[in-house]
């Protein structure tokens, strides 16, 4: 059974066709339709909603992942459980895929009788025209709206009412000064660079973005977070991950263990590890997916483990996680990372799912070749669990072929970190040229690593994406 | 502005528009969000997989038994005419034989869902006999292969001109086409009606066609049918003509099977079975004097039509009256080409053919600076044209006022023109690979259809016993606050509050035989119409008071919500009720017609425009001459739209304009490939622009004390289109940072759409 929070109803659904997207369930199942379809192919953020997910601040130990989540993404002012809200594309993700997680969709952003913030924001600064481009920019920038740390304490207020506004921010703080202009500009680029619009050319879009992270106050999300955390452990406790029922053939593992035991049981069984390429089959392609299989909730393939000279990165880690931890020591990976795909689709799209697609126009494969990053694969066969580690440039065949055996699956990504010799200069510069800056395809990709040692050139390794069939 | 002093929420206001609050809560309801009807059906379009050829099989019978089908229909299937050709025929619904370009409708499928009906249509069997296609532009032009006849305008002798003059240029511009990309693709959904009726919501510009097109396909009377439009999820040209097959199609099936049917295509099938905006080849062949005046110049201008006229006659021809853009060209010869492809049919969309021609009067100013070493600046002031001596357009209409040197002043001004020329000179003398260029260009577009008859419009006003008002016009809105401007008019003429005024979906059965919404008239055409019912009902209402309390009309005076009387006063509401109860009728029909315009085409001359709008605009950009990559780092706007009716709409459409003319003159780029198959067919590989192309600074402003020289409506002017070709400074400045880079001698030969490959190619091309 798949159970999650749609708003603030709980849904369990016992039977669906294992290929159901968010979209079409919201449109045509629930006749929610302010959730638009403007491509069905993740591009244009049309079908923009916001999931809400439970996030474990305090088992993070030498697991990074959460600590980096921390960091950036989400609210870290509660303690142990926050609700992290990203953006996603209803239109490519798959029902199951909210599993133990709150939608959260246009109609629910209101109050009774008053807007929320940022739907009072685009009201005010006349951010929409034709208005069907709207309720997607209204949750990307609500969900850009969460990123921002509460700086007061937080009101215990658990009524869903919307009565206690209360300004995080302190009076006198509304007039943005141009420094803060041009900080948030770029925040609000990466976040709504995935919703287009035809009609305003953006700017009154960015006023009300630039309104709505300069005015905080307490939504009715801020007031009901813990009923909402307690709702959603609840779904997660309780859950059965068995799911043996072929009514609703989505399954979701916990563990390795899990994942082989349903990859032997289905063979055919497609592994979902984002679905942002994946989806389009279905939506694009129109053809069905019987069998699903989830991986994006194995904790061993979203762990990020740190050492001293490298990074063992899951292969279920999202992009916007890989940016978030890549930042710091290649700023060329995050400048690529920004441009890959949308807001949007980085919170959804991984690491493995990347790699193991192999498209030539894929925009990890040239960076990962380039540092030397390698790939730790792994097999059950019999109940004897086989890895074997092969380089990123072995990896990549030919077009949309790997060296990824039948059964086989990416556990995780060896990266190089920049570690400092005496002597030695290393950079990573990538660069990724297309029509558009945002959202869109390589014409070509080249990533280059060099090391200089007293200024010579004492290594090179470089790689090329959208240039032949393989990176 | 008007005769009343007191302005309540009416025109010159930033009011919002009528559906904010409903578009942020995902309250407004588009086509496919309407109710399900019990034993709806959706249906689907199968099209051919050739350009061109005939089909020699068709076999239906996997799709008929697919999951889920209910019917197919094919061109046999029409029980009236076929075909659906808005101004000359050529467009049949359904092909039956010859087909003319890839994704052509030739079949239709009802099923239980949309994901039922898409997945029957990919079990066609068909088979074709193949036909050599054009597919290129260039070749239709060597072939001569049209659609419609070539049309010239001449003024002067321009050969004699060009050939006397000391300076003389040849060359060409290829401009590119673009895709309208709607956020709410095409959609209709109809409900049989008694007696073979049909009630049609559908996302149209153009309810009055879409009425006639699928009264003639069923074959019943126009009476019978009944078209709706509430909004459009965008429209931009591209659901003027481009909307009706799909009604068509699903009044069709809900004739054969007397059950609701919604019709909505796919991205993918949107792109490739809608035409775009048309690509042209211009050729240009000027002669000027040494200060770089303008004595002679012959226009070639060629645009790709597709493979049916469409609406191809009146774009080449707007594209031919726009050429001279700002310039007074003393000898003219324009010849204008409508070129023949087996490819979709080209359409309307937003300039309509205008920027096409437009941008090739910038580039041949452009070419001029070039050739003589000086700032284009300085050319294009020197060229434009005046309200005195050199005011005469190529097609003989007259200019009566050009509020363009006032606004070219200013922005030099404001944008600080000439000393950002001299910092983008020093950047560049010492930057050898990232250069600076800066545009300053200017627009005037004429606003009228340039097909007379168009240019009339119809309204319908009821007023209610509570003192509420019900508006209805024959616009559509689709982006632009129409409904809004609507509400602010006719709250003007009584008074009132805007909230006291609703202005319905646009209906057929209200206003008949309603133009489109097209030719950025909107406003202009059922702004006026509204207000021209506003006045019919105040007179009325004034006369009834000035009877029945014996008042001389003079003193019965509408005022901030009410209507005052010598020592008394009544409630709007009051004064409804009172003229209801006094038996008076209180609804009325509105209509105007704009004065003044009329086109000859034997003789090529005329008046075909009411008046011209302005604008104009500063850019800078930088661009990387290793990639071709660029980036808008600033836009200055000073643009005219008369009396402002609503300032913030206003801006809204420079702004979006701008925007939306910066996709079509650098990352929109249309391709196909060698069999005549779209393959930019989603936003994957067709980009518009998004949120970080809009640049960090970008000041837009409207034209202060500028009153429309005409009595439109509040004396204000059009802004749909016009502030589309401000974009081409943008485009301009690539071409002058290009011209930038060392040791360059010739002209930039920069082709649109600039994409980075393009940028590229220009600095290498000589």
């Amino acid at each position: 059974m798949i159970q999650f929070l749609l708003n603030n109803e709980l849904v369990e659904l016992e039977a669906s066709n294992a290929d159901l997207t968010v979209l079409d369930f919201l449109r045509t199942k629930r006749r929610l339709c302010g959730t638009k379809e403007g491509c069905a192919s993740g591009d244009c953020g049309a079908c923009t909603v916001v999931v809400a997910e439970p996030m474990s601040v305090s088992t993070t130990e030498h697991i990074l992942t959460d600590k980096i989540e921390s960091k950036v993404e989400g609210k870290t002012e509660c303690g142990a459980n926050v609700l992290r809200y990203q953006n996603i594309n209803s239109c490519i993700t798959f029902l199951g895929a909210l599993h133990g997680k709150q939608l959260i969709t246009v109609e629910h952003l209101s109050g009774k009788d008053r807007l929320h913030s940022v739907q009072e924001a685009m009201v005010t600064h006349h951010g929409s025209q034709c208005g069907f481009c709207t309720p997607g920019f209204v949750m990307s920038l609500f969900a850009l709206q969460k990123t921002i740390p509460i700086v007061n304490e937080v009101s215990n207020n658990d009524h869903d009412s919307d009565g206690g506004k209360t300004t995080k921010n302190p009076p006198g703080n509304q007039k943005l000064d141009s420094a803060n202009a041009k900080r948030h500009r770029a925040s609000i680029d990466e976040y709504l660079g995935g919703n287009l619009c035809r009609c305003t050319g953006y700017r009154p879009i960015i006023d009300a973005a630039l309104q709505s992270m300069e005015n905080l106050e307490h939504d009715q999300f801020d007031r009901s977070s813990k009923k909402t955390l307690n709702r959603l452990n609840a779904i997660r406790h309780s859950s059965d991950f068995s799911f043996k029922s072929s009514r609703y053939p989505f399954y979701i593992p916990e563990n390795l263990a899990q994942l082989h035991e349903l990859m032997s049981q289905f063979p055919d069984a497609r592994l979902l590890a984002g679905g942002t390429d994946l989806a389009l089959e279905v939506t694009q392609q129109l053809k069905s997916l019987p069998e699903i299989i989830l991986l994006t909730e194995v904790h061993e393939l979203k762990r990020i483990v740190e050492e001293d000279d490298h990074f063992e990165i899951g292969s279920a880690v999202s992009l916007s996680k890989l940016l978030d931890l890549l930042a710091p020591y290649y700023p060329d990976a995050k400048e690529l990372l920004l441009r890959f795909g949308s807001r949007q689709v980085r919170n959804q799209g991984t690491i493995g799912g990347n790699v193991a697609n192999a498209s030539p126009i894929g925009d990890l494969p040239p960076m990962l070749i380039a540092l030397n990053a390698s790939l730790v694969l792994q097999k059950r066969i019999a109940s004897t669990i086989q890895t074997r580690i092969v380089d990123a440039e072995n990896y990549f065949l030919d077009y949309r072929k790997t060296d990824l055996q039948p059964g086989e699956i990416i556990q995780s990504i060896h990266l190089p970190k920049p570690v400092l010799e005496s002597g030695v200069k290393k950079q990573l510069k990538v660069y990724k040229i297309t029509k558009q800056f945002d959202d869109d395809i390589s014409t070509i990709c080249s990533a280059i690593h060099i090391e200089l040692t007293d200024n010579v050139i004492s290594s090179i390794r470089m790689a090329l994406g959208g240039y032949g069939s393989n990176s | 502005m008007s005769d009343n002093e007191q302005i309540v929420m009416g025109p010159g206001k930033k009011l919002e528009h009528e559906s904010a609050s409903k578009h942020v809560t995902g309250k407004a309801i588009y086509i496919d969000d309407q109710m399900v009807y019990q034993g709806q059906l959706f249906a689907c379009i199968g099209g051919s997989q050739i350009a061109h050829g005939r089909i020699t099989i068709l076999d239906l019978d996997a799709v008929r038994s697919a999951e889920g089908v209910i019917d197919v229909i094919t061109a046999k299937s029409v029980p009236g005419k076929l075909d659906i050709g808005p101004v000359f025929p050529g467009d049949p619904l359904f092909t039956d034989e010859l087909v003319e370009y890839w994704g052509q409708p030739i079949f239709a499928v009802a099923a239980n869902s949309h994901e039922q009906a898409r997945k029957a249509i990919t079990l066609a069997h068909i088979e074709y006999q193949e036909l050599e296609p054009v597919l290129d532009l260039a070749q239709a032009m060597d072939q001569s292969f049209y659609v419609r006849p070539p049309h010239r305008m001449q003024r002067g002798n321009s050969e004699q001109a060009i050939q006397s003059a000391s300076h003389r240029i040849q060359s060409k511009l290829l401009v590119g086409g673009q895709e309208h990309f709607y956020l709410e693709g095409q959609a209709s959904a109809v409900i049989p009606q008694e007696d073979g009726g049909m009630l049609i919501y559908t996302s149209t510009q153009n309810p009055s066609e879409t009425q006639k097109l699928v009264a003639e396909v069923l074959d019943v009377p126009m009476t019978r049918i009944d078209v709706v439009t509430r909004r459009m999820g965008g429209g931009f040209g591209g659901k003027e003509t481009q909307a009706a097959p799909w009604s068509c199609v699903a009044a069709l099936f809900a004739s054969r099977n007397q059950c609701a049917v919604t019709c909505r295509l796919s991205r993918k099938d949107d792109m490739v079975m809608t035409g775009k905006r048309h690509n042209f080849i211009n050729h240009y062949d000027v002669g000027f004097d040494d200060d770089g005046s303008i004595s002679g110049i012959k226009y070639t201008l060629a645009g790709q039509c597709g493979y049916s006229p469409d609406l191809s006659d009146a774009i080449v021809d707007r594209a031919m009256f726009h050429c001279d853009n700002a310039y007074y060209l003393p000898n003219a010869t324009v010849d204008g080409l409508r070129c023949k492809t087996h490819t979709v049919s080209n359409t309307a969309f937003r300039g309509f053919g205008g920027p096409q021609g437009v941008i090739a009067a910038e580039t041949v100013i452009d070419e001029i600076a070039f050739e003589l070493k000086k700032d284009p600046l300085e050319i294009r002031k020197r060229n434009l044209y005046n309200t005195t001596d050199r005011n005469q357009t190529h097609y003989h209409q007259k200019l009566d006022s050009f509020t363009l040197p006032e606004i070219i002043a200013q922005l030099e001004l404001d944008a600080d023109y000439w000393n950002r020329r001299k910092q983008v000179s020093e950047f560049n003398a010492t930057s050898p690979i990232l250069k600076k260029g800066l545009a300053l260009t200017p627009v005037k577009f004429g606003i009228s259809f340039t097909v007379s008859h168009l240019n009339q419009a119809g309204a319908l006003i009821h007023l209610y016993t509570d003192g509420s008002i019900q508006v209805n016009h024959g616009g559509t809105e689709m982006v632009q606050g129409l409904m809004t401007k609507v509400a602010q008019i006719v709250a003007q003429e009584f008074q009132v509050s805007t909230d006291r005024i609703v202005v319905t979906a646009t209906r057929t059965d209200k206003v008949p035989n309603t133009s489109p919404t097209a030719a950025s008239a909107g406003t202009d055409l059922n702004g006026m119409a509204a207000l021209n019912a506003a006045k019919t009902l105040k007179y009325r209402l004034t006369h009834f008071l000035s009877d029945k309390y014996q008042l001389p009309a003079e003193e019965i005076c509408f005022k901030n919500g009410e209507v005052q009387l010598r020592d008394d006063a009544l409630s709007f509401a009051e004064v409804t009720k009172e003229a209801w109860l006094g038996r008076i009728s209180l609804s009325s029909t509105g209509f105007y017609k704009t004065p003044k315009v009329h086109y000859d085409r034997q003789t090529a001359s005329g008046h075909p425009f009411y008046y011209f709008a302005n604008g104009a605009s500063v850019s800078e950009v930088l661009i990387d001459t290793l990639t071709g990559e660029y980036k808008l780092l600033r836009t200055d706007i000073i643009h005219d739209v008369g009396n402002s009716i609503n300032p913030a709409l206003d801006i809204g459409q420079i702004e979006g304009g701008f925007i939306q003319g910066l996709g079509w003159l650098t990352c929109e780029e249309l391709k196909w490939d060698n069999q005549g198959r779209l393959i930019t067919d989603g936003p994957a590989t067709y980009k518009i622009p998004a949120i970080s192309d809009t640049p960090e600074v970008f000041n837009v402003r409207l034209l202060q004390n500028s009153p429309n020289s005409e009595a439109t409506v509040f004396r204000s002017k059009a802004v749909g289109e016009p502030p589309l070709m401000l974009t081409i400074s943008a485009w301009c400045a690539i071409r002058d940072a290009i011209a930038s880079v060392e040791g360059r001698t010739t002209f930039p030969q920069l082709h649109a759409p600039a994409t980075p490959e393009e940028i590229l190619r220009a600095i290498h091309r000589d």
